[in-house]
């Protein structure tokens, strides 16, 4: 396979698993501001800014005028923000175009039926009315997208590459919004094991899909202790850090096998490896929840750059 | 039964067939040639079986599919990039569902007439690259290369693997009448739409699949394989073992990308951008994930300009560097050789009847249109009287764009198009405006003749010439036009070629 189909199959995945991402966090905003006061609102939809990463140029535009609808807009279709969905999805079906003969018709009907929708539904700014489809359309992309992929791909390298993309975004994602959220809600530690907002807490779940699991494991005790562990060690939990890494070193090391060399990616992956294994979530809370986040995205990357330098994805 | 139904789509199509008569674009009315209908409004025996198919089915149920199949195409991203518009606009073909049908015994003597010409073609770009005995036998004049832009020095005295210049040959036919097929043009260079070819019949496949059941076609998919096949058979002295065959397409936004990207698909072949080629150890070798590995044929679709930015355009990142020292040492097949395009110009279309004679020994099978060169005075003096009645073209122009059509132009446009002619005469060919023979297309009033062309491809390798029982039809969706080209508003059609 060529280093760039390589390259496109990785990122056609990680903008694919990004799309999916940020219309989860969206819906889990939407959520939370319809069961709020006003000003509860507005401060819930300026939280899906920050944690959009797109702060400046939304100021830029809005000056600070965080209603819904600038702010669903914003994420969805804004050309102001080059993170915004329907853009996301297009590169999704850019790099689709460019792997096209790697990929199968099916996965390529998928990601191409699914941008043609979204395409049509982005044309205008959306309403209220017909916020919670999109957002749906955008999620059920992504699993029609792995349906076709677990169906009809070849499990050969490029599948590898495309779980490899998928896992790495994921993991990058659920920690960034997992850190932000956090941060928000309990800005000390002092605040650990006080008594908590639990509808917060329920839409720190929502925002990564995990609400139910999550109630369905702890009997509806909601607990900041338990979350964290939940979302970063279950490897029950497919959209946990543990479970992501995890599935991550099983693609690496197929690829490896398949390119009978060992990279410095599996080194890299070997050591974050022993570190998710080695730490319980005592270790987390007494290191600080947010240095153990930003340590864990830190090595996230390197283990993408190391992929992307061992397989030749650009030179 | 069958017969009344027939009379009644007859007469409903001929209706329409003399309103558009009437509408004077063609000079002359009685040359006029339908391919489903004859004169008398009876269907032609190659059209019976698709005609006896149609009657039976529900006129709304034919509505319905007629807009169903233009999602099907949008879904499988069969689209392309008109130039000169919104670069990321894509836009479909627009695709007709009435089949345009040729019998077995048409299809074969068509066939004995391009093998001859393709034949004539390869055998003649290896003469101007060598010995030149046909300039200096004096069959044609100097000038005709000696102009020509896409001469290429460089391939002078070199062979390529196989003697193969001319591996993919698109060779466009218009027909006039029962037993008259003219040649239009060569495309020896980069012919494209082969994947319009294979995705129509696809649909047409999944449409209506009882409709191939009651007539028996010749199939069509078995291109790509050939394809492979004939790629592989030119291998350059340099490869060992399987041969390593890889499609060279300038990347994504290239207005034929799907179908560079569909044809390495369906022959299991590398799809590459120069990018991802590196000249190393005298070979080309493209990066893989595994590191540098050979590749031995390269089916390119970047122009010979592109190709190499240390031997043609030095600000290329399209091509290789270094591509032409590896071919030239038999390290790589380049598929279709450099230089092939001295035979796409106009010019030498003009002499391709004495060209297939001087190589073959026979009379051309297949005829030229009748071509007036404006560089011979006499000649340009009778253009010049009836620009009216002509169709002028550039000698290098290509794609519909740049070409005069008398018989539709205002008075204003034959003004500034006689201005050009008489500046530079050398540019230009004129024909006669031929009566292109039509085929009916489906609209929602029913069935309306249009006019229709017709491309053959034709793959050349050492073992021998292969055509593919089929094509691609174009045609022209406005009534009475004659300009079949996609990128001016034409349209395709599923080629059938019936089995005995």
């Amino acid at each position: 396979m060529l280093g760039r189909t390589a390259n496109g199959l990785f990122w056609m995945f990680r903008y694919l698993e990004r799309a999916e991402n940020t219309a989860r966090l969206l819906d889990a905003g939407l959520r939370m501001a319809l069961t709020r006061d006003h000003t509860s609102a507005r401060e819930e939809w300026r939280s899906l800014i920050g944690a959009s990463g797109q702060q400046a140029s939304f100021d830029a535009k809005y000056d600070g005028d965080f209603t819904g609808s600038n702010v669903w807009n914003f994420i969805l279709r804004d050309k102001e923000n080059s993170a915004n969905i329907l853009s996301t999805f297009e590169q999704v079906r850019t790099n689709a175009r460019m792997v096209r003969n790697t990929i199968s018709s099916e996965v390529w009907e998928a990601i191409n039926e699914s941008w043609m929708n979204l395409e049509s539904q982005l044309k205008r700014p959306v309403a209220q009315g017909n916020l919670g489809k999109v957002v749906g359309d955008v999620r059920r992309a992504g699993t029609l997208v792995h349906g076709a992929m677990a169906g009809t791909m070849l499990r050969d390298s490029g599948f590898h590459f495309a779980r490899a993309g998928t896992f790495v975004e994921r993991a990058d994602s659920v920690a960034r919004i997992l850190d932000i959220k956090y941060y928000l809600l309990l800005p000390s530690l002092t605040y650990v094991g006080s008594s908590l907002d639990t509808s917060q807490w329920d839409n720190v779940l929502r925002s990564v899909s995990g609400d139910r699991a999550y109630r369905w494991l702890n009997a509806g005790e909601i607990d900041a202790r338990g979350i964290v562990e939940f979302l970063v060690l279950d490897e029950r939990f497919p959209r946990s850090l543990a479970f992501c890494h995890s599935a991550l070193r099983d693609d690496l090391a197929s690829l490896a096998k398949l390119h009978h060399a060992q990279g410095a990616c599996n080194e890299l992956m070997r050591e974050a490896d022993m570190i998710m294994t080695d730490t319980t979530i005592d270790d987390i809370f007494e290191k600080g929840l947010h240095e153990f986040l930003i340590e864990f995205v830190n090595r996230n990357s390197s283990i993408a750059a190391a992929i992307a330098e061992d397989y030749r994805f650009t030179a | 039964m069958y017969g009344k139904r027939i009379a009644c789509l007859a007469d409903l199509y001929k209706g329409r067939c003399d309103a558009s008569l009437n509408r004077g674009f063609m000079t002359e009315a009685k040359a006029k040639f339908d391919e489903m209908f004859d004169a008398d409004g009876s269907v032609r025996p190659a059209y019976a079986g698709y005609c006896e198919w149609f009657d039976q089915q529900d006129q709304s149920w034919l509505k319905r599919k007629h807009g169903e199949a233009e999602s099907s195409f949008r879904k499988t991203g069969i689209t392309f990039n008109v130039y000169g518009e919104d670069e990321a606009e894509e836009r479909l073909i627009p695709f007709d569902m009435v089949p345009r049908t040729i019998s077995a015994n048409e299809w074969r003597r068509l066939t004995r007439g391009i093998e001859q010409r393709v034949s004539a073609l390869n055998a003649f770009i290896y003469d101007l690259y060598h010995r030149q005995e046909i300039l200096r036998a004096g069959r044609i004049p100097t000038r005709l290369f000696r102009d020509n832009a896409a001469w290429l020095q460089q391939m002078v005295g070199f062979t390529p693997p196989g003697k193969v210049y001319t591996h993919i040959v698109g060779i466009d036919l218009v027909r006039t009448g029962p037993d008259e097929w003219y040649v239009l043009e060569d495309n020896a260079r980069t012919p494209s739409g082969v994947s319009y070819m294979l995705e129509n019949r696809e649909t047409m496949m999944a449409m209506f699949p009882e409709l191939f059941s009651q007539v028996q076609v010749e199939p069509v998919s078995t291109y790509p394989r050939q394809l492979a096949k004939s790629l592989a058979a030119c291998a350059p002295p340099a490869c060992n073992g399987k041969p390593n065959v890889a499609v060279l397409t300038p990347g994504i936004y290239n207005s034929a990308y799907f179908e560079h990207a569909f044809l390495a698909d369906q022959m299991g072949a590398e799809l590459v951008e120069g990018s991802d080629l590196r000249v190393i150890d005298g070979r080309v070798q493209m990066r893989t994930t595994h590191g540098f590995e050979p590749v031995d044929v390269i089916y390119r679709r970047v122009d010979d300009e592109f190709l190499d930015p240390l031997s043609f355009n030095k600000d290329s990142m399209l091509g290789v560097p270094g591509i032409m020292d590896v071919y030239r040492s038999g390290g790589i097949t380049i598929a279709n050789a450099p230089g092939t395009g001295v035979c796409d110009d106009k010019a030498v279309y003009s002499f391709m009847p004495e060209i297939v004679e001087f190589y073959t020994g026979e009379k051309p099978l297949l005829p030229n249109v009748q071509t007036w060169r404006c560089s011979d005075k006499d000649s340009l003096g009778y253009v010049l009287d009836n620009l009216e009645e002509l169709v002028v073209k550039e000698v290098h122009g290509s794609g519909g764009y740049g070409m005069l059509i008398g018989p539709t132009a205002s008075k204003k446009e034959i003004a500034a198009f006689r201005k050009k002619l008489q500046a530079t005469p050398d540019n230009y060919i004129a024909q006669p405006t031929l009566a292109l023979s039509t085929t009916p297309i489906f609209t929602k009033k029913g069935l309306v003749p249009r006019h229709v062309d017709l491309r053959p491809y034709v793959l050349v390798s050492p073992k021998g010439v292969d055509i593919t029982p089929g094509g691609l039809t174009r045609v022209a969706l406005k009534e009475g036009s004659l300009v079949v080209n996609s990128s001016q508003g034409g349209g395709t059609k599923d080629t059938w070629v019936l089995k005995d």
